[in-house]
């Protein structure tokens, strides 16, 4: 569908700062992600993740530096992104059914009542079915569990076909069974419409099987690229400006601090320590 | 039915009048009302109609048309609250607040100068409680095309206002200018309490536009549904409120027909009880009898 060129990434940051009220939250971040891959936005609270996702929507005030989609510069509310925020509270109240909320990720932004084409209600429901929401598709997306209100919101950000989906925290709150049956819905749907995604978590374990790429926030710095390049000491080390220690234990990743304080080690040391 | 339609019911010019007017203004509150409810913005809803009511006053002192006076400060009052901060959530209250204790001031100057200098001294009474059986016929082509612009105005905005009603993060993700929606939805909720100010009074305006939306989200599943229900129960209320005032004439020896807008108000409570006890009763069963598939 698309006329730009699959050569190069689909996204890239270049020297994104943001700072509010004179504190900086996010210090020259770089990276790029690539067609059709799952990222992994990685960082624990108030590392600057959901900063970083506004950035990317171009709705983030005080942001400096380039974000270029397909190597252009982001136009407002680019069609090529969907995005699900961090916690979208939906009142009961309203008499908005999941199938609706889904069919408003199409026109919600369209001026006019036009009746809705033929077309439009199939994809609303072959999204329902990707998702697996078909079940609960007339109940008003107020009265759903947050696992299924996830599930409506990814149909929603899918189905004006976007080529990156944004997902902030889609796996807070969510029971073991539930964070493994959303990712690999992700998984499955990332790959059958060729759609990459950057998905922001603070605990990386759960996507080891799925990433194909990781973007670590700490200290309002960013370092990126596969799972073995950045979960490494020395990278995180420099990335949190003190020591820490990576364990890798059945198969799990367990990043912890060192107790005592060793004061920042100079990057030079670590030519590792991609900030890219 | 006789018993029902007092005499000379069906001949009255102005009942037809009233009948007309209370239609229009009941349609059109209960389709902005709808909104109103889903957005949270009762209460700037609620304070229009204050600020509506200080422009009513301003008109009755003034000589104007006093739809053009409760129109006229209605607008004025929304964009002020605009400019203070009404499109943030957070400045919502305050902004409305500010407008509200305004326009509150300035209605009670205008009402005291009135009852002073004029000799009506009914203006009081005519600016809050309304006054449909005074309206004019003349004003009815004014009222229709106010609510023809309202409800057209309502029907562009109405997919981008529903997606930012629900979150106005994925509204603002998807493209939709929120400062632009949210500024043509409160000139539009304005015009359409200034309108509804001139049938039952400022003061229980709210009560039309509040009223049936709020029943309606009480048994609607869908917006569609809703905005039709929230028709039928204003005009329902509008209806029954003219007949019983007109009725309540013959009713004491006395000859003192009592307000419509206590008719109106006392139709719209019952409604909502009746809403309230259906959406816990017959849930399901009412709710697939009026909706047909392939509503929005
Ligand atoms: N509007 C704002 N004004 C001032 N500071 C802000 C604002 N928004 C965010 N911040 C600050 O920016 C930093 C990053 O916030 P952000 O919400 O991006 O973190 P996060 O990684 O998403 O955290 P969480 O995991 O808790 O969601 C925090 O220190 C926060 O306090
Ligand atoms: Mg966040």
């Amino acid at each position: 569908m698309s006329v730009h060129d699959t050569t190069g990434p689909l996204l890239e940051a270049r020297g994104v700062n943001v700072s509010v009220d004179g504190r900086d939250i996010l210090r020259d971040v770089n990276f790029s992600i690539n067609h059709g891959e799952f990222t992994g936005l990685i960082g624990s609270n108030g590392a600057g993740k959901t900063t970083l996702f506004r950035v990317i929507l171009g709705i983030q005030e005080h942001a400096v530096g380039e974000v270029l989609v397909h190597g252009e510069p982001l136009a407002r509310a680019n069609r090529s992104l969907g995005y699900v925020p961090q916690k979208v509270l939906f009142d009961p109240d309203l008499p908005i059914r999941a199938r609706d909320l889904v069919a408003l990720g199409a026109d919600g932004h369209r001026y006019g009542l036009r009746r809705r084409p033929r077309a439009l209600h199939e994809a609303v429901e072959e999204m329902l079915d990707a998702v697996d929401a078909s079940a609960f598709a007339d109940r008003r997306v107020g009265g759903l569990s947050g696992g299924e209100q996830q599930r409506v919101l990814i149909a929603h950000s899918l189905i004006s076909r976007p080529e990156l989906l944004l997902l902030d925290e889609p796996l807070a709150n969510l029971d073991p069974g539930s964070v493994q049956e959303i990712i690999a819905l992700l998984h499955r749907v990332s790959k059958r419409q060729r759609v990459a995604i950057l998905l922001s978590a603070h605990e990386m374990n759960p996507l080891l099987p799925v990433m194909d790429r990781i973007v670590y926030v700490a200290n309002g710095h960013v370092a990126s690229g596969t799972t073995d390049e950045v979960v490494r000491p020395n990278v995180l080390s420099a990335l949190y400006g003190h020591h820490v220690d990576v364990l890798r234990v059945h198969g799990r990743v367990l990043v912890v601090a060192t107790a005592l304080p060793v004061g920042p080690p100079p990057s030079d040391e670590h030519p590792e320590f991609v900030v890219e | 039915m006789t018993w029902l339609f007092e005499p000379g019911w069906w001949a009255n010019g102005t009942v037809r009048t009233a009948l007309l007017v209370g239609f229009i203004v009941a349609v059109t509150s209960a389709v902005v009302g709808t909104f109103t409810v889903m957005r949270g913005q009762s209460f700037a809803g609620h304070a229009l109609t204050d600020v509506a009511t200080a422009g009513g006053a301003g008109a009755f002192l003034a000589g104007v048309a006093p739809l053009v006076g409760f129109v006229g400060g209605g607008v004025l009052g929304a964009v002020a609250m605009d400019t203070i901060g009404v499109q943030r959530v957070k400045g919502r209250d305050i902004a409305t607040g500010v407008v509200l204790g305004a326009a509150m001031g300035v209605a009670a100057l205008f009402l005291f100068l009135s009852a002073r200098t004029s000799s009506a001294t009914g203006t009081t009474q005519l600016v809050l409680f309304g006054s449909i059986f005074t309206v004019s016929p003349s004003t009815l082509p004014d009222v229709a095309w106010m609510s023809a612009a309202v409800l057209v105005t309502l029907a562009v905005v109405a997919r981008p206002l529903l997606l930012s009603s629900l979150s106005v993060e994925l509204a603002a993700a998807r493209g939709v200018r929120l400062r632009v929606v949210g500024v043509v939805f409160i000139v539009v909720l304005a015009v359409a309490v200034g309108m509804s100010a001139i049938v039952i009074g400022a003061i229980l305006s709210t009560a039309l536009l509040i009223g049936p939306p709020a029943s309606a989200l009480r048994v609607a599943r869908r917006v569609g549904t809703s905005v039709a229900l929230a028709a039928g129960l204003g005009v329902l209320a509008t209806g029954i409120g003219v007949l019983f005032a007109y009725d309540s004439y013959y009713w004491f020896p006395s000859h003192r027909g009592l307000p419509v807008s206590f008719f109106v108000v006392a139709v719209i409570v019952a409604e909502y009880v009746v809403a309230s006890v259906a959406r816990r009763r017959t849930r399901s069963t009412l709710v697939a009898a009026i909706e047909p598939e392939g509503w929005t």
